[in-house]
């Protein structure tokens, strides 16, 4: 019994037809485009610094499985990145968004760009005078 | 002349923004993922049973009205063997857990509860890491406070040690 259980488990833990999508391209040329595209843009949690696609973390690993399974299904890259955000946060995105969060960090330039323009062009009409 | 503020407002500026490095230099950064599952229902999972004598656990356990402790492991966690005597301890006092294994095989299993006891009423084996990254779980040991009806209302995140043992208790009793 105890045996026959392990080797149902061994055979489960198999991928299916011998492929690990870890590792594995896509058959489909379009959808592993954009599987790896995700994949660029999606933060390894355990390493942090790399996104899944240069990691060799095994969490990492099993995302990049995730991932191309869920575009091989059909799923969108948008959709599949809600999902991960929705269970590790917007940390696990390295897509640069912008939102009420982020607003700052796109309008600081335009504002400081502004201001130094403003300043500037009234010392130029004071020079003038 | 007397300066008008406009002339010390860039000062100001550069000022702050250097005063802001700094603290973001000296802060230690706190580098943890929460799982954002908190206050969600726990998600749909699959992980059949490890051992020949103990049940795997999947999501349809978790809605029978009895909170219990989802502790996500691994045999080769060297963290997760320290947090085992605490896990006996809360087995003790009555708190169910229930085990998922990361990346992980019978026979290590095996092993590692004839060492260091098995404090689990449910063990399942995670398969490809499916069940982790549904609970958002960023490495192992973690564990999730469900409550009885199948709601995660805690994150343990690291060895639970017998100093967290109050929280625990207290977060379970709330649940």
């Amino acid at each position: 019994m105890r045996r026959f259980l392990i080797a149902a488990t061994l055979c489960l833990a198999q991928p299916a037809f011998g492929q690990d999508y870890a590792e594995e391209s896509l058959p489909d040329v379009n959808q592993e485009t954009q599987a790896v595209a995700l994949m660029d843009t999606l933060r390894c949690v355990v390493c942090q610094g790399q996104p899944i696609s240069g990691s060799n973390a095994d969490l990492a690993r099993d995302m990049r499985r995730l991932v191309r399974e869920r575009i091989a299904a059909g799923e969108s890259p948008e959709t599949v990145r809600a999902w991960l955000v929705s269970r590790y946060g917007q940390w696990v995105s390295l897509k640069p968004e912008v939102n009420e969060l982020t607003a700052p960090l796109w309008l600081i330039p335009l504002i400081a760009l502004g201001g130094a323009g403003l300043l500037y062009s009234r010392r130029f009409k004071r020079k003038k005078k | 002349m007397k300066r008008s503020w406009v002339f010390w407002l860039p000062v100001a500026v550069t000022i702050a923004m250097f005063a802001t490095f700094l603290v973001a230099l000296v802060r230690p950064s706190d580098r943890t993922i929460e799982s954002q599952l908190v206050g969600h229902a726990l998600p749909a999972f699959e992980a059949p049973a490890a051992m020949p004598d103990q049940p795997g656990t999947n999501s349809r356990d978790y809605a029978d009205g009895k909170p219990r402790l989802l502790n996500v492991f691994a045999s080769w966690c060297g963290p997760c063997v320290a947090e085992i005597p605490v896990l006996l301890q809360l087995q003790a006092m009555g708190v169910e857990i229930n085990g998922v294994a990361i990346h992980d095989k019978p026979e290590d299993l095996s092993r590692f509860f004839a060492e260091n006891g098995n404090p689990y009423a449910r063990v399942g084996l995670d398969q490809g890491g499916r069940a982790q990254i549904a609970f958002g779980s960023a490495g192992v040991p973690e564990t999730f406070i469900i409550d009885g009806k199948g709601r995660v209302v805690g994150q343990h995140i690291g060895v639970i040690t017998e100093a967290d043992i109050p929280d625990i208790l207290a977060k379970l009793k709330g649940s």
